[in-house]
């Protein structure tokens, strides 16, 4: 058991961590992602993360990225974070759409995309849910209809899109056909985000910020080719990303800056609340949560340096640190007073939590797909097995009618 | 990186499952909350080498780490194995850190058997070491070791009835051995009865004292919230498996009852808690060994989630099962007694979650 490198990992820490002292300087502050300039900033720096090959570090060397290993991807956060450096700023196309693009994408869309895309040059967008598509991913009401060239029209609205007013291009998810059961009519396509009758609004949040967008397809023509993957073979494309998604959230646990001592520190500041027994005992479930979590991590690390992949159970992490954090908000709040929620951190942490708790999968639906892939429970029954998508949304409308 | 099991720890973890197969542990455990006698696991543990487990090669141990004894205890936990190590392991820590060699060799060969009397070190909230009181929440000050002597009580102390020597954590993280003779044991019938407990009063007892490095006294008392943890992730593993099997058997209204939300969200929480355990057990396992700086956090937040989750998942796993698993005659209430016992011992769950806000607020102080 320990917590050292391989010779090889060592060395390859020891380059990373020497490129970062020479430019970080060069980099941005982490905080103030908001305004346009910062995120000019912010782009830039990830392009020369790009160049010095600290980006893409486990894409293939073909398209730009370093061919290497998932453990040297966490170097490379770790040696960022240590440095106090900004990361990527377009965390989601390097981590879950690029690696989907080259899995499935072809090879003219790789080449023109996959570049830019790396440096930041273009940033990206993942159009896949939909007000009344969310936990229930496959009930995608978007459609695009097929033209005698091969090109197609669009229509429909997407939401919870983080980044659609700085992007280039969207992934977007779409039903192709209504006439087949819901997994079996959708199709991945490449959305230009500046073709006409695409609008983007932003959605604000509790806390006020708009983290989030919703995008309008108001009868958008898409060029033939635009797919991603087969027509009709956009879930699979989908799970695809969405498998990314998972590994890039089981990577980066303690990226959302949620520790216990982060959290103890916050706690100090209350010499009174720090001697108090039910403070302390709050404070020391929430904490052993956290620490929890940082082993998981590593077990997670340990089972991919030894050539296995990380099982749905990875899952449970997610659920545990929105538990973890929410209870955190909440001790930080009762300890430091009602002045807390206006708080930069605390306030936050507070507002933020409800939304969070439905972002990447809510709890209910990741707990249904651990009890089924990891303790082989059966599945709840399904009213929408081999129903043609067409046919489910007419009987859906009828039942609401009647109720 | 390397957050996994050895070839040899999978063995060893193998050899603990072999080397009680034999015995109906289950059913022993039911018959002795009805008077019977429990069967007399030591010489299975001398067998397999356990009582000298975590004592140095030097004095005839095996020279193995905390970690491995875990291992261990998660396969005796899974089964409601009562073997006497619980209160032996943290006193051979002690012992074999300053005691005479001729006085380490027969507790390192399980020739004679050693129950650690524990004291709880101090916190910024409570100066003093503590030992865990009768009843009620006021703890009770250490035992004086002085001048030889040993005055002073401890309750609710592990394996205490029989052993032939007791290891004594006294005021001031003081540790002195004395003669189970010498002292007054008082066994104790407890909730769960395959556990062996009993208050323990020296009055002016002969003592050696031992002259140990400093942290030695802190490091058994969480060495030992280890053990106890380790016990119940065993424990968890057995009350999952039967609980998921007996969900994809049982039908109500036309489908297994697995297959409702409601029952396998809760199963899930069971894994999900359980997973928590493991990745402690690793990390208290880690600081044990490599970073014994962190041993007091690692330790009790093991303990802490640990203790909890098993609570959890013995109440699940007769809510699963229905009426039944409320039964006398079903397994799940006898894994529940312990559940509920092992969770006060030793401090407690909430001594622990104490600890580990102690041990992080006084870190984050140094580091502000």
């Amino acid at each position: 058991m320990d917590l050292k490198d391989t010779p090889e990992l060592a060395e390859y820490r020891a380059s990373v961590r020497a490129w970062l002292d020479e430019h970080k300087a060069e980099a941005p502050t982490r905080r103030g992602r908001e305004d346009l300039d910062s995120v000019a900033a912010h782009r830039e720096w990830q392009g020369k993360l790009a160049e010095a090959g600290l980006a893409a570090v486990t894409w293939p060397a073909e398209y730009g990225g370093q061919g290497l290993g998932p453990l040297h991807q966490v170097v490379v956060n770790q040696e960022i974070s240590r440095a106090g450096a900004p990361g990527l700023f377009d965390v989601i196309s390097v981590g879950m759409l690029g690696p989907t693009l080259i899995a499935h994408g072809t090879e003219d869309q790789k080449q023109r995309h996959l570049g830019p895309m790396l440096a930041a040059e273009d940033v990206w967008c993942q159009l896949f849910s939909e007000p009344a598509a969310g936990s229930d991913l496959a009930g995608v009401q978007a459609r695009a209809k097929r033209h005698d060239d091969g090109s197609w029209t669009v229509s429909g609205q997407k939401v919870w899109t983080t980044n659609a007013q700085h992007a280039a291009y969207g992934l977007l998810l779409v039903r192709t056909n209504a006439d087949v059961p819901k997994h079996r009519g959708l199709t991945m396509f490449v959305l230009p985000m500046d073709a006409e009758g695409v609008s983007v609004r932003p959605l604000r949040q509790i806390s006020g910020d708009a983290h989030f967008n919703e995008v309008f397809l108001d009868d958008v023509r898409l060029e033939a080719g635009s797919e991603v993957g087969p027509v009709d073979g956009g879930w699979g494309v989908a799970m695809a990303t969405l498998m990314f998604e998972r590994v890039a959230i089981g990577l980066g646990g303690e990226g959302f800056g949620w520790r216990a001592d982060r959290f103890a520190t916050a706690l100090i500041e209350d010499e009174a609340g720090t001697r108090d027994r039910e403070v302390r005992h709050r404070f020391g479930a929430i904490a052993a949560e956290f620490l929890a979590l940082r082993f998981t991590s590593y077990r997670m690390l340990t089972t991919l340096q030894r050539g296995g992949v990380p099982g749905p159970e990875g899952a449970l992490a997610k659920v545990t640190t929105v538990r973890a954090a929410i209870a955190a908000g909440e001790l930080l709040v009762d300890v430091l007073g009602p002045g807390a929620l206006e708080d930069e951190k605390a306030g936050r942490l507070v507002s933020d939590m409800p939304g969070i708790k439905s972002a990447g999968g809510t709890e209910e639906i990741l707990r249904s797909m651990v009890g089924e892939r990891v303790l082989g429970l059966p599945p709840e029954p399904r009213l929408d097995k081999g129903v043609p998508f067409a046919e489910l949304r007419a009987r859906e409308r009828a039942a609401a009618a009647a109720a | 990186m390397n957050f996994g099991l050895t070839d040899e720890q999978e063995l060893l973890k193998e050899a603990a499952h072999g080397a009680l197969s034999r015995v109906k542990t289950v059913e022993a455990a039911r018959e002795a909350l009805d008077g019977s006698e429990l069967p007399d696991l030591w010489p299975a543990a001398v067998e397999a080498g356990w009582p000298g487990l975590l004592m140095s090669e030097a004095g005839g141990g095996a020279g193995l780490d905390p970690l491995d004894a875990m291992l261990v205890f998660s396969e005796l936990g899974r089964i409601l194995a009562s073997v006497p190590l619980l209160g032996h392991l943290p006193a051979t820590l002690l012992v074999d850190a300053g005691a005479d060699a001729a006085d380490v060799e027969p507790l390192a060969s399980g020739e004679r058997r050693a129950a650690y009397v524990a004291a709880k070190p101090p916190s910024a909230i409570e100066e003093a070491w503590s030992t865990d009181p009768r009843s009620g929440l006021r703890r009770g000050p250490a035992p004086v070791i002085d001048g030889g002597r040993v005055t002073g009580e401890a309750a609710w102390v592990s394996d205490a009835p029989g052993a032939d020597v007791l290891v004594v954590v006294g005021a001031e993280g003081r540790v002195a051995v004395v003669r189970a003779a010498d002292a007054q044991v008082e066994p104790v019938a407890g909730y769960d009865a395959t556990r062996s407990l009993g208050h323990v009063r020296f009055d002016g007892a002969p003592a050696t004292e031992l002259e140990l490095p400093a942290g030695t006294a802190a490091t058994a008392w969480y060495v030992a919230q280890t053990l106890l943890a380790a016990e119940a992730v065993g424990a968890i593993e057995l009350a999952l498996d039967t609980s998921v099997q007996y969900a994809k058997e049982r039908f109500t209204f036309g489908r297994a009852i697995g297959s409702y939300q409601a029952v396998k969200h809760e199963l899930v929480e069971i894994l999900r808690r359980l997973e928590n355990a493991r990745s402690l057990m690793f990390y208290a396992g880690w600081a044990a060994q490599d970073e014994p700086a962190e041993l007091p956090v690692a330790a009790s937040a093991f303990r802490l989630v640990a203790s909890e989750a098993y609570d959890h998942a013995a109440r699940t796993q007769i809510s699963v099962h229905g009426g039944i698993g409320a039964t006398w005659e079903h397994d799940a209430p006898l894994y529940f007694r312990r559940a509920q016992l092992a969770k006060r011992l030793l401090g407690g769950t909430g001594d622990a979650a104490d600890r580990v806000a102690d041990e992080l607020f006084a870190q984050a102080r140094a580091a502000g």
